[in-house]
């Protein structure tokens, strides 16, 4: 399970990049979502994989009687997963921002900030 | 105890609030002074308290050590913290005159006070997923003040800013999850000890590797810095200046923090990767001021540069060096932003940041080109300014350490800043204005002028207070320097003095 799933994050990391290797900035935004998922896969599986096996403890008890699944990756990726879509959103905002008044999504032709210089 | 370290972060938070609430009014902006004077004094007492009881540490929510969330503050953090109280403070009130009413009803404020609360909070913790979540804060914040009004130009450079940096906090992100599947802990302090029982030190090296690029793309060091010259000259000068003082500095805080505590097991081939970043990032960033003809561009390139020097100190890992980082890491933020608000009081009365659209300020506004020298020629290294102590002690450190070119690198990088600093000089100060503008400072309206110039003075004062009286800084430095290359005493204050030598994944074993 642990295979397959480091697999799978490779495979969404190398989609990822082939995205944000792109000139459309869209196609960019695309990749950035493969590829926080894939980290939130990675901290998922680094804690370890533990199937069926809820973190409960017991009526009682101080601690879980057996083996139980690790919850905090779990933690760690719920708040990766919170923060990860508020950036997402916001970068998407402005990248429409960015499409209606530059009228352009290639970043190539992005060269307000950085205008080039005269004679090149 | 636990008060005095939250403070320079709740404070701001606070302030950022009620700034929002009065974001309509005149009061947000006396709110926001307010409460960046609050955050300064704040850092003061926890200054205070470090130097005398050393390092402090805190467990939020009463939660133990390697499981709770730990703040704590050695010397660096510490005066990282009353570093940024002072920038705050200055450009708090510096935005009295900056910051048009319309930015300020879009939040202008609260925004400012949300980074300066991500910042502290980036210095303060002592948990590698809340440093992450400190810099997420800061980083939304910095998005938003930097397209702050929706210029053109604003969002072309937000663009390349954002997506940059979104990559590398994902690749932070990433080695995060990777170091807790090595060592079954995120506490800074336990880490330091966990790290040691890793069995796959090559794995280990890969994920320091993956944190050295997370880090380097916010500290903006070659060659991941492409998109800091893409966008600090686009947003209003406050913002411009409270970014170049601070947000790459919370990248190269990071990476002393990192590798002095954590990553220190294979010192010769990291420190290494970070000894030609460091040289690099030196001459690229110099080269690239060299090119540009803008004020604000030029300065931006700089802050590259720089950087170059505090990554030179910790890459060559000597007492010395450490000293000499921290020094510079300390006197840069105040020389730098001060720059930037220089930069923006010769836009507002010379009409612009193009150097070949300006002239003529040394005649007409000697003043300001009396403030504009000081900082330039600290920057530079002129003795008796504050960055001569700062690359004396690097260039020093260096030669010790019989890194003989890296020495002459910084040397001739620091002639080329010259170059840069003197080509500002000549362009907007000493040659007439193209337009046959006279500009003057007193064309500014008194309350602005006081305003702008408030600021600037003051942190040209502390740059001459530190060149002339380096000693306390230096001894400062050394101090600050002697915790992080021994950091028993941040594990201690941490973990408690009673801690067992099993950490981690071991201490998990143990009681399985």
């Amino acid at each position: 399970m642990e295979l397959l799933i480091a697999i799978m994050v490779g495979v969404l990391v190398a989609a990822s990049v082939y995205l944000m290797l792109a000139r459309n900035v869209l196609r960019f935004l695309f990749g950035l979502i493969l590829i926080s998922n894939a980290a939130n896969l990675l901290i998922f599986v680094s804690g370890r994989l533990t199937a069926e096996a809820p973190p409960l403890i017991p009526e009682g008890a101080d601690a879980p009687l057996e083996l139980v699944a690790n919850a905090l990756p779990q933690a760690l990726v719920l708040t990766a997963i919170v923060i990860g879509f508020g950036l997402f959103a916001f970068a998407l905002m402005l990248v429409y921002r960015g499409y209606q008044s530059l009228g352009t999504l290639m970043s190539d032709e992005m060269r307000l900030a950085e205008p080039k210089e005269d004679g090149q | 105890m636990s008060w005095l370290l939250a403070a320079p972060i709740i404070i701001p938070f606070a302030t950022a609030v009620l700034a929002f609430l009065f974001r309509n009014g005149p009061e947000g902006r006396w709110i926001s002074i307010i409460g960046a004077a609050g955050l300064l004094i704040a850092s003061g007492i926890l200054m205070a308290e470090v130097l005398a009881e050393g390092v402090v540490a805190a467990q939020m929510g009463q939660w133990g050590a390697p499981f709770g969330i730990t703040l704590v503050a050695d010397l660096l953090s510490a005066v990282m913290v009353v570093i940024t109280g002072i920038t705050g403070l200055a450009v708090a009130i510096y935005a009295l005159a900056d910051i048009e009413e319309r930015l300020e009803k879009l939040g202008y404020h609260a925004l400012f006070q949300v980074l300066l609360a991500g910042v502290c909070g980036a210095f303060l913790t002592g948990d590698l997923f809340n440093l992450y979540v400190w810099f997420e804060v800061m980083l939304i914040a910095s998005f938003g003040l930097l397209v702050l009004g929706g210029r053109r130009d604003q969002l072309d450079g937000g663009i390349k800013y954002v997506t940059l940096n979104l990559v590398s906090t994902i690749l932070f992100l990433s080695g995060i999850g990777l170091l807790y599947g090595m060592t079954g802990t995120l506490n800074m302090a336990d880490l330091h000890g966990a790290v040691q029982e890793v069995e796959n030190q090559g794995l280990l090296v890969v994920v320091a590797v993956m944190f050295m690029i997370a880090f380097g793309v916010k500290a903006a060091v070659f060659p991941l810095f492409f998109w800091l010259p893409a966008s600090y000259h686009t947003p209003s000068v406050a913002v411009s200046a409270i970014f170049a003082g601070l947000l790459t500095k919370v990248g190269v805080y990071a990476l002393i923090r990192m590798f002095t505590l954590v990553f220190t097991t294979d010192i010769a081939f990291t420190h290494t990767i970070l000894l030609w970043v460091a040289g690099f990032t030196m001459v690229t960033g110099v080269l690239g001021a060299a090119a540009m003809n803008d004020f604000r561009r030029i300065l931006s390139f700089h802050i590259v540069s720089q950087i170059g020097y505090m990554i030179l100190g910790l890459a060559l890992y000597t007492p010395l060096a450490i000293v000499g980082a921290v020094f510079y890491l300390v006197h840069h933020i105040i020389v730098k932003a001060n720059l930037f608000l220089v930069a923006g009081v010769a836009r507002r009365i010379a009409g612009s940041t193009d150097l070949s659209a300006i002239g003529g300020l040394y005649k007409t506004a000697p003043w300001l080109a009396f403030l504009f020298l000081i900082p330039a020629f600290s920057l530079a290294g002129f003795p008796p300014l504050s960055g001569f102590w700062a690359k004396y002690v690097l260039v020093k450190a260096a030669i010790d350490a019989e890194a003989y070119v890296i020495a002459g690198t910084a040397l001739v990088v620091g002639l080329l800043t010259i170059y840069s600093m003197t080509k500002i000089w000549g362009a907007a100060f000493w040659k007439p204005h193209p337009g046959g503008l006279q500009p003057k400072l007193s064309s500014l309206a008194p309350r602005d002028r006081a305003a702008l110039l408030v600021p600037i003075a003051s942190l040209a004062a502390l740059t001459c207070i530190i060149g002339l009286f380096p000693e306390p800084f230096v001894q400062f430095a050394e101090r600050a320097a002697d915790q992080l290359l021994d950091p028993s005493a941040y594990v201690a204050a941490v973990l408690g003095a009673d801690e067992v030598g099993l950490t981690g994944l071991a201490a998990l074993e143990v009681t399985e």
